[in-house]
């Protein structure tokens, strides 16, 4: 038998932490996003350990600053996608006062660590978003373009095809044939 | 922290594509690590050696004597061993029937050959960036489908 789940994975990454943490009696609090206050001192042994533990679930201690910054503005698009109070509003705007930089800045250092651009990874993640929805919901093509703030669903189309070189119906169908030959394993 | 490199294994029977695949990959901005192999089964015994570096992304040319691509990608498929490997096939067929089959055997990325050095390094280029963003975004493998 075969089953589909969908995951959470905020939820997922901050029940193991919590658990790490516990484990180590490391007094903290969890900030949230990405983001973990350690209220006490770590001895270098626990905190490699630490980071050991946390690797194995896919979950990687970030040191450099400017991975930090970059890891936040990830976060923070990724925020804006999936929160319905924030699709209408411009990114731009909302990463520069969020994470008190100016854009200028964030949008050079974000290209120069992960080379891609913060407009090109905004639509990237917002096909992968409409993929999820697509694959994981009973959602229509059109009420997954009003969530997502298209203008219209030919638009989400038109850039769905532009990004991952197939139509949205085309990547629907492969996934269901990709489960219905999973299933007759 | 991040890998600061990207894994890359090509197989081709044919040495000149080699070439351009390599010395395309030389010229591009983000660093990469590119191993060639000349045909499906040279590959297939590599990848099944316990020594093996498993690549970030395999490039498969679909006609190699011996084994072809597609049977390379059924091997690749039914070990999950494999799972983590992005698989882009090279093709020169650009039939939407056949497309649709070999995403639908696993396939992540399907490239019509280019015909051109630039369109190749401009090809080769988006898939690395775009597989960089899966690899270092935690977005989910299974909905990575690309067609260039």
């Amino acid at each position: 038998m075969k089953i589909f789940i969908k995951f959470d994975f905020s939820a997922v990454c901050r029940k193991v932490l919590e658990d790490k943490l516990i484990k180590h009696q490391i007094k903290h609090r969890i900030l949230g996003f990405g983001e973990v206050e350690l209220l006490e001192k770590v001895s270098d042994a626990k905190f490699a350990e630490l980071t050991q533990e946390l690797r194995e679930y896919g979950i990687d201690i970030i040191e450099n600053q400017k991975s930090i910054l970059v890891q936040k503005i990830k976060d923070t698009i990724i925020e804006m996608i999936h929160n319905p109070d924030l699709v209408n509003v411009k990114s731009s705007v909302y990463l520069a006062e969020k994470l008190g930089h100016s854009y200028g800045y964030l949008s050079n250092l974000f290209s120069d660590v992960t080379y891609t651009s913060i407009e090109n990874f905004i639509i990237l993640q917002k096909i992968e978003h409409a993929k999820q929805l697509i694959v994981s919901s009973d959602l229509s093509l059109t009420e997954i373009a009003f969530q997502l703030n298209y203008s219209s669903v030919a638009h989400l189309s038109t850039q769905f095809k532009n990004v991952t070189g197939i139509t949205p119906s085309a990547f629907q169908r492969i996934i269901v044939k990709r489960r219905e030959m999973a299933n007759k394993k | 922290m991040q890998k600061d490199y990207i894994h890359i294994i090509l197989a081709d029977d044919d040495e000149d594509d080699r070439q351009f695949f390599t010395e395309a990959f030389e010229e591009l901005k983000i660093n990469t690590r590119v191993n060639t192999f000349n045909d499906g089964v040279e590959l297939m015994d590599y990848l099944n050696s316990p020594e093996a570096i498993l690549p970030n992304v395999l490039f498969l040319d679909l006609n190699m004597p011996k084994k072809n691509g597609i049977e390379c990608l059924h091997e690749i498929k039914r070990n999950e061993k494999f799972n983590d490997i992005a698989i882009a096939i090279f093709s020169t067929s650009s039939s939407e029937e056949h497309i649709e089959e070999t995403f639908v055997n696993g396939a992540n990325i399907y490239i019509k050959k280019p015909s051109d050095f630039a369109t190749l390094k401009k090809v080769l280029s988006d898939v690395v960036t775009i597989n960089w963003q899966y690899h270092t975004s935690g977005l989910n493998k299974d909905n990575f489908l690309l067609r260039i």
